[in-house]
């Protein structure tokens, strides 16, 4: 296994992830849910129709951190490799995919497994598996 | 008060996933490629979420009432089903190809790439086909 030296940020990404321990705590308790992206985007979706204002203020948060941090100098950093018939299966299947999991990487990953759950650490391990799965076979057995 | 917090929570979140470098499709395909040159950077957000996120689920489940006083709705559902398992496949799958999962495309969204707009579109799409089946088979049940 060889360690990519020169990308790796090990302090930042810590950071990152305090700060977004943070946001999800400050959701839980000012609002007592938790802060899972795509069950909030999804619930945007179902019937009845309730809750839309929250939701939608979550998402315009997120979308609105980019042009805040920009504002500060800080742009965001956003190297999208893959073409756009990929980038629409994959959004397909994230979406899909989350749905029917009941949860993404926030629900399951940071706010799961915060709660101890075994039903986020069994989703954790398989979404993560698929996605180092789907890498090799793309970068190694396909690219390579 | 409700959706104040909802947005300051959003914006918290998407400032994390910037910094910690989530938000960045090459740097999570870098992680997930181990058989590569492989960046393990990313195993250190999932650390520094959990060890904050868990005090506040502590307190949570504690209570019955947000700080707010609105119900504190955590989830109840430990079954392990095969829903569970394809769906997190299929999500993982998604992520894999592209390297965005549902809060960095939004992030990305904001920050205007056109491709971020198209994920995001198809995941919608998706989540939408998911609403539909699940409308149909509820409705199947009741005829």
């Amino acid at each position: 296994m060889l360690i990519d030296v020169a990308h790796f940020t090990p302090g930042l990404s810590l950071t990152g992830g305090l700060i977004i321990g943070v946001a999800a705590a400050v959701f839980v308790l000012s609002n007592g849910r938790i802060a899972g992206i795509s069950g909030i985007v999804g619930g945007l979706l179902s019937l009845p129709r309730n809750d839309i204002g929250w939701r939608l203020a979550f998402v315009a948060g997120l979308a609105g951190a980019p042009v805040i941090a920009a504002l500060l100098g800080k742009p965001a950093q956003v190297d999208i490799e893959a073409n756009w018939s990929i980038v629409l299966v994959a959004g397909f299947l994230v979406g899909l995919g989350t749905r029917y999991a009941s949860g993404c990487t926030s629900g399951h990953g940071v706010c799961g497994l915060s709660r101890g759950s075994l039903r986020s650490l069994v989703a954790t391990l398989t979404f993560m598996a698929a996605g180092f799965l789907t890498v090799f076979v793309q970068r190694h057995l396909i690219g390579g | 008060m409700a959706i104040l917090t909802a947005l300051l929570s959003g914006l918290i979140f998407g400032l994390g996933l910037m910094v910690s470098g989530m938000s960045n499709p090459a740097k999570v395909l870098g992680f997930l490629d181990i058989a590569g040159s492989w960046d393990p950077s990313l195993a250190f957000v999932m650390v520094g979420a959990i060890v904050v996120a868990s005090l506040a689920f502590f307190i949570a489940r504690r209570r019955k009432r947000s700080l707010l006083g609105l119900p504190v709705q955590l989830p109840t559902s430990t079954a392990i089903t095969p829903r569970l398992i394809l769906g997190s496949a299929a999500f993982g799958i998604g992520w894999g190809l592209a390297g965005f999962c549902p809060g960095p495309a939004l992030v990305a969204l904001g920050a205007g790439y056109p491709k971020a707009i198209g994920f995001v579109a198809a995941m919608v799409a998706g989540m939408a086909v998911f609403e539909l089946v699940e409308r149909a088979k509820a409705g199947m049940q009741r005829a």
